[in-house]
């Protein structure tokens, strides 16, 4: 494979990761049980004839999008990839909602056209007159890893610079749906350790857009490589050690040799056993981390723990608030990411210093 | 008349999401379409919409949709002529 360099970060979220100067600093702590992104100030983003449209999740996206090109000084990629879990549902809930008290009369346009699961992609070459490559993934947790398998192949095939990401928004009516299945904590949360010890189910739910800039060379705004990324949609608990020993084995390292793994621990009591059994197991030796409790939980979390693992890598040093443990570390050189929803749609992906 | 103005700018501003303007923004005679409001054709098909849900008008002539949107007295004016 082509080298892929992480050249630009963008990412709105329950932080405030606009603001891109800044890495956590000065974190916000989350102890709701659903949690909307910091608002950047759109429009210095976006023009206002557009931005009147847009639901939040299509304006973070463009916003997250428009920090990484600027970082990565790049004007119109050879591709825009996005993956989303659920879409734009704020616009998905407006149209059905209308669709039902309208008696399916006088449907109007705008948030059927803005509801879209390809509707951020398509903003983002709007604003940026980009007829390139525009593809949006939709398979839940692991759309955004989709997205960047996909930037990684194109890289390694034509293309030489890629903008990839995720986007997910929270909708009233979805979320209703989700306190019913019992997927939200119905508590309040204890910041921090009070997700990372959790006895009971459900999660932190929030909102995010991340994107990134990648190319097959190397800049001076250069954050970090991406070795490689694979997915499970199905894994047996007992065979999740074994495919990340394959995994590294696969890219010439193992389990010593990474400084630090990002977990994606949510506050699920019922799932939250399967990070646990890999930091006492594998990882007992290795620097861990974790940030739901800063993104809180949505299909593209993993958007977040990757702007986190770039930002470590770049800046060679771990805040202290995302340690769940501490170790010694010299010098960062290699970082893996582990997520999984629900036990199920298991993604690895490996990071290295530049 | 007056009322059916006031009625229509609100209308307008909340439809199609001007979230900048107020109603003391819009003159009666404000071109709405390109260099006055900004409007544009999705907008076009949310008058139509709100024509006949709000008023009971359809128009079933296309070609009248330029003359009828062009301002808020226009607009006004077609209503009072034409609503049930």
């Amino acid at each position: 494979m082509k080298n892929c360099y992480i050249n630009g970060v963008g990412s709105v979220s329950a932080q405030e990761t606009s603001d891109y100067e800044t890495f956590l600093e000065n974190y916000k702590e989350i102890t709701t049980n659903i949690t909307t992104v910091c608002k950047p100030n759109y429009r210095d983003f976006i023009k206002p004839n557009r931005i009147r449209r847009m639901a939040s999740g299509v304006k973070n996206g463009v916003v997250a999008a428009k920090i990484a090109l600027t970082e990565a000084n790049l004007d119109s990629p050879d591709a825009i990839i996005t993956g989303t879990g659920m879409g734009c549902t704020i616009d998905s809930e407006k149209f059905l909602k209308n669709i039902v008290a309208n008696d399916e009369q006088f449907l109007t346009p705008t948030s059927f056209i803005q509801s879209t699961h390809n509707t951020v992609g398509g903003q983002i070459a709007l604003s940026l007159q980009c007829n390139a490559y525009n593809v949006t993934y939709v398979h839940n947790a692991t759309s955004f890893e989709t997205s960047i398998i996909d930037a990684m192949l194109m890289l390694n095939d034509d293309a030489s610079k890629i903008l990839v990401g995720a986007v997910d928004e929270i909708g009233k009516q979805t979320t209703e749906f989700y306190k019913e299945a019992k997927i939200v904590k119905p508590e309040e949360i204890i910041f921090k350790d009070g997700l990372l010890n959790s006895k009971t189910k459900g999660t932190s739910l929030s909102e995010g857009a991340h994107f990134f800039v990648l190319e097959n060379e190397k800049t001076t705004n250069t954050y970090a490589k991406i070795k490689a990324v694979e997915i499970y949609d199905i894994l047996e608990e007992n065979k999740i050690e074994e495919k990340i020993h394959q995994f590294l084995k696969d890219n010439q390292l193992d389990i010593d040799t990474i400084d630090a793994v990002i977990l994606g621990n949510n506050g699920n009591v019922e799932f939250d056993c399967i990070f646990n059994n890999l930091q006492n197991g594998i990882f007992k030796h290795t620097q861990q981390l974790y940030y739901k409790h800063l993104s809180g939980e949505y299909y593209t979390a993993n958007g977040f723990g990757l702007y986190l693992a770039s930002n470590i890598l770049k800046n060679q040093e771990i805040p202290e608030i995302v340690k769940i443990n501490h170790k010694e570390n010299k010098s960062l050189k290699h970082i893996l990411l582990y997520n999984q929803y629900r036990g199920e749609e298991h993604s690895f992906i490996l990071l290295s210093s530049c | 008349m007056d009322n059916l103005k006031q009625e229509l700018k609100e209308k307008i501003i909340e439809n199609l999401n001007l979230e900048d303007m107020n109603v003391a923004d819009i003159d009666d005679n404000d071109v709405l379409f390109g260099d006055g409001l900004g409007l544009d054709s999705i907008d076009a098909l949310e008058l139509i919409v709100m024509l006949d849900k709000d008023y009971g008008i359809k128009i079933a002539d296309p070609k009248k949709g330029k003359s009828i949107f062009e301002s808020i007295n226009t607009m006004a004016k077609f209503i009072s002529e034409n609503r049930n």
